[in-house]
C-alpha cells in the first residue's frame, strides 16, 4: 500500500478521481448487468406478461382479437376444477404423484447415501458413480427404456415376476399401474438428492456420535438424534427442489401419450399436458397464462409452508435458529 | 458388543489370535455390506441392461415365450428339398428332448424332420407348446444402422451438438462474470439481488413460457435455434450460485496484489480468477451441456414443424411415437441407447468435477 501512495504522489498529478467505492460499484453492476438485463427481460417482463394476458381472450393465432375478459378465465379453470373437467382430473393426477413420488424418492435418496456413507462400504466411489449415472440419461430416453421394461409381456419386470409365479401389471397400458408406473421411473432420477445427502452426511461431526455411543445409544439414536438434525438442511431444500420438479413435470407423460390425453384413461393426465395443449393445441394461450398463474401460486404457497415450518424442524448448526 | 463384561487381561498370543479373528469379522462384514450393495446397484440399472439387449435383438425373438435372455435368432434347418425349416425342442418317448425340424404344424399331429437323419417323423401334439431351438449368442447390431437411418441420427447429433455448444458459451461467460459481480464487489443491495437470484430458481417455467413464446414469435425466432441459445448468455441463477461459491473460497490476496499492479477488474477475472476456478467452470459447462442434452419443452415448441432442426430429444420422441406402438420395440430401445451414449460417456470422463458441483450447487445453501 505504500508503494501505490508513493507512486501516486510522485509519478501521477492528482486526477479527478470517483471515489473509490463509487467505482468498485460501478464497475460491480457492470460485471452484474448480464443478469439484471435477463431478470427484466426473461424474467419480470413476462411474470407481468402471463398475468396480463390471463386477463385476456389472447389466441396466437389471431393476435389482434385480442380482448380484456376480467377474471373469465380464471372462471372457466375454477369451473373445470370443482365439475372434475381438465383442471379438476390434471391437478389430481399431479397431485396423487407428488403424494407417492416426494416422500419415496427422499426415503430412498437418504437411504442410498446412508448406505454409501457406510464405513463398511468398499468402492465407494465406483457405487456413488453408478446410482447417478441414470440422471444423465435424457428423459425422454430414459421413459422409452422404461416403457419396454415394464412391459406386461415382454418386459423383463413382468417375465421375472412370472417367473416366480407373480402376477404382473402392465403398468404403461393399465390406468391403475400408469402413475406407479412414472413413479418408479422417477427413481431413476434418485442420484441427484443423494449426492446432496451424502455431502450433508459427511459434513456431520464424528464427535456427535462418540457422544451418542458414549451415552449408550444405538444406531437409532443416532440416526434420530443426530443424523436427522445435522441433515435437515438439506432435506429441506430436497423436499423444495421435489415440489418444483412435480410442478413441471411434462417430459415423460408427454413421451408416454404424445397426443396430450394422458394415456391410458387420462391416468398420466399432468397439469402441464393440459396447459400444453390449451396454449399450443388450441391457441389459448391467455387461457394457458392463467393456468400458469394457477401453478405458480401453488408452488409458492408449498414453499411458504414448508418455510414456515421449517423453524420447527431444520436445524442449523452454529445459528441460534 | 461385549455388553458389561470386564476385559479379562490377555497373553500376547491371545491377543493377537482376537485381533486376527476381528479382522476376519471385519473383512466379513464388509464383504456381506459390499455384496448387497452391489446387488442393489444391479438392480437399479436393470433397465439399462434390459435396452441393451433388446437394442440387438430380432423382432422374433422379442414376441416368442421361453426365448433366451441374450440375443439370439432361432435355428433353422436347410432340408434337402431346397426348404428351410425351424428347429424346436421336441419330447421323446424316452423323456429326453430332440431337435427337429417343424415342418408341417398341427394342433393334434405336427410333422417334423430329424436333422441327423433327414427322415419325416410324425409327433402327437400341439407344436405351439414346444420352444425353438435358439442360437448362441448372436447380436443384430444392424438395428443401430437402420436406427441410424430413419431417425436420422447424424442430423440430431448435429443440431444438438450445436445448440449446447452455443449455449454452454453464454451460459458459462454470463455466470462467471456475474459470479465474479456477486463475489468481489461491494454494490448496495447485493444481499438483496443475491436472494432474488435465488428466489428466481423456485419459479416455475410454465409461468414465464408463453409470454417469452409471444416475444420470440414476435422477433420471428419461432423455428430456429436462437431461442434454445440466446436466453443462456443471461446468467442461469444456478450456475451463477455454484460459481460465486467458488469464488469466494478464492484468497483474495492474489486479486489485491493484481489490483496493486495496478490491473483492471476485467484483467484480474481473466488472469487470477478463472485460472483458480477450472474446476467449478467446467462443472457449469457441463451442467448447461447436460441440460440442453436433456431439455424437451423449449425445442418442441419453438422447433415444431421444423424437423431438420429438431434435436435430440425431439427427434427421439417423434421417433418413439411412430415405432413404439408398430411392435418394433428393439428399434426404439436402440434409438435410446444411441441418444443416452453422448451424455453418459461424458458424464464418465468427468465424473468427479461434475458431482462435486452438484454438492457445492445443492448443499451450501
Amino acid at each position: 500500500m505504500v508503494i501505490v501512495e508513493d507512486r501516486e504522489s510522485v509519478y501521477v498529478p492528482p486526477p479527478r478521481r470517483i471515489p473509490l467505492a463509487r467505482r468498485e460499484m460501478w464497475w460491480g453492476l457492470v460485471f452484474l448487468s448480464p443478469w439484471l438485463f435477463g431478470l427484466v427481460v426473461f424474467t419480470a417482463l413476462p411474470i407481468l406478461a402471463s398475468l396480463a394476458l390471463s386477463l385476456t381472450n389472447f389466441n396466437i393465432l389471431q393476435p389482434e382479437g385480442i380482448r380484456f375478459i376480467g377474471l373469465d378465465n380464471y372462471g372457466r379453470l375454477g369451473n373445470e376444477l370443482l365439475s372434475n373437467g381438465a383442471v379438476g382430473q390434471s391437478l389430481g393426477v399431479t397431485a396423487r404423484f407428488a403424494l407417492m413420488s416426494v416422500p419415496l424418492t427422499i426415503a430412498l435418496a437418504l437411504g442410498l447415501a446412508l448406505l454409501l456413507h457406510h464405513k463398511l462400504l468398499a468402492g465407494k466411489a465406483v457405487f456413488r458413480t453408478l446410482f447417478f449415472m441414470p440422471v444423465l440419461i435424457p428423459l425422454v430416453a430414459s421413459t422409452i427404456v422404461w416403457q419396454g421394461f415394464l412391459n406386461g409381456s415382454t418386459g423383463w419386470l413382468a417375465q421375472i415376476l412370472h417367473a416366480v409365479g407373480l402376477p404382473a401389471p402392465d403398468w404403461f397400458q393399465d390406468p391403475a399401474w400408469a402413475l406407479p408406473g412414472l413413479v418408479l421411473l422417477g427413481i431413476w432420477g434418485v442420484g441427484n438428492m443423494m449426492l446432496i445427502f451424502l455431502a450433508g452426511l459427511q459434513a456431520v461431526p464424528t464427535e456427535l456420535y462418540e457422544a451418542v455411543k458414549v451415552d449408550g445409544g444405538g444406531p437409532w439414536a443416532r440416526f434420530r438424534n443426530v443424523t436427522l438434525p445435522m441433515i435437515s438442511p438439506v432435506l429441506f431444500y430436497n423436499i423444495l427442489i421435489s415440489i418444483i420438479g412435480v410442478a413441471q413435470y411434462f417430459t415423460q407423460a408427454y413421451t408416454l401419450d404424445p397426443g396430450g390425453n394422458g394415456r391410458p384413461g387420462g391416468s398420466t393426465f399432468f397439469f402441464n399436458l393440459n396447459l400444453y395443449k390449451e396454449g399450443w393445441a388450441y391457441n389459448n394461450m391467455g387461457y394457458a397464462s392463467a393456468l400458469a398463474w394457477v401453478m405458480m401460486f401453488i408452488v409458492v404457497a408449498a414453499a411458504l409452508i414448508l418455510f414456515r415450518t421449517s423453524a420447527r424442524w431444520v436445524f442449523y448448526a452454529g445459528s441460534d435458529r | 458388543m461385549t455388553g458389561n463384561a470386564v476385559p479379562l487381561p490377555l497373553t500376547g498370543r491371545e491377543r493377537r489370535r482376537s485381533n486376527r479373528a476381528r479382522g476376519f469379522r471385519l473383512g466379513i462384514s464388509k464383504l456381506g455390506a459390499t455384496l448387497f450393495t452391489a446387488s442393489l446397484a444391479m438392480i437399479f440399472l436393470l433397465p439399462l441392461g434390459y435396452m441393451i439387449l433388446t437394442s440387438v435383438k430380432d423382432n422374433s425373438q422379442i414376441i416368442a415365450l421361453n426365448a433366451p435372455l441374450w440375443p439370439a435368432s432361432p435355428q433353422m434347418y436347410a432340408a434337402a428339398d431346397g426348404q428351410v425349416y425351424p428347429l424346436y425342442q421336441v419330447p421323446t418317448a424316452d423323456g429326453g428332448l430332440e431337435d427337429l425340424a417343424l415342418v408341417k404344424p398341427g394342433r393334434i399331429v405336427t410333422t417334423f424332420i430329424d436333422p441327423n437323419t433327414g427322415q419325416e417323423i410324425q409327433w402327437q401334439g400341439n407344436w405351439r407348446g414346444l420352444s425353438p431351438v435358439w442360437s448362441s449368442i448372436s447380436p443384430k447390431f444392424d438395428n443401430f444402422t437402420t436406427v441410424l437411418d430413419t431417425l436420422n441420427f447424424p442430423m440430431l447429433l448435429r443440431n444438438t451438438l450445436i445448440v449446447a455448444i452455443l449455449g454452454t458459451i453464454g451460459a458459462v461467460a454470463s455466470a462467471v462474470v456475474v459470479a465474479y459481480g456477486f463475489a468481489r464487489f461491494r454494490i448496495p443491495g447485493r444481499n438483496g439481488l443475491f436472494l432474488l437470484l435465488i428466489m428466481t430458481i423456485i419459479l416455475p417455467f410454465q409461468v414465464l413460457l408463453i409470454p417469452q413464446y409471444i416475444g420470440f414469435k414476435a422477433l420471428g425466432w419461432t423455428g430456429t435455434w436462437l431461442p434454445l441459445i440466446v436466453p443462456h448468455f443471461f446468467a442461469n441463477a444456478y450456475n451463477v450460485f455454484l460459481l460465486r461459491q467458488y469464488f469466494l473460497t478464492l484468497p483474495r490476496e492474489l486479486d489485491q496484489a493484481a489490483q496493486v499492479d495496478g490491473a483492471s477488474p476485467l484483467q484480474i477475472l481473466w488472469s487470477v480468477i478463472i485460472p483458480q476456478a477450472w474446476p467449478a467452470i467446467i462443472a457449469v459447462a457441463l451442467f448447461h451441456f447436460f441440460f440442453t442434452w436433456n431439455d424437451f419443452f423449449a425445442p418442441l415448441v419453438y422447433l415444431s414443424g421444423k424437423p431438420e432442426l429438431a434435436t435430440m430429444t425431439v427427434g427421439l420422441q417423434a421417433f418413439n411415437a411412430t415405432y413404439a406402438a408398430s411392435g418394433t420395440g428393439y428399434l426404439t430401445q436402440a434409438a435410446a441407447l444411441m441418444a443416452l451414449i453422448v451424455p453418459v460417456a461424458i458424464f464418465f470422463l468427468a465424473q468427479r468435477v461434475f458431482m462435486r458441483g452438484v454438492v457445492i450447487s445443492g448443499v451450501e445453501k
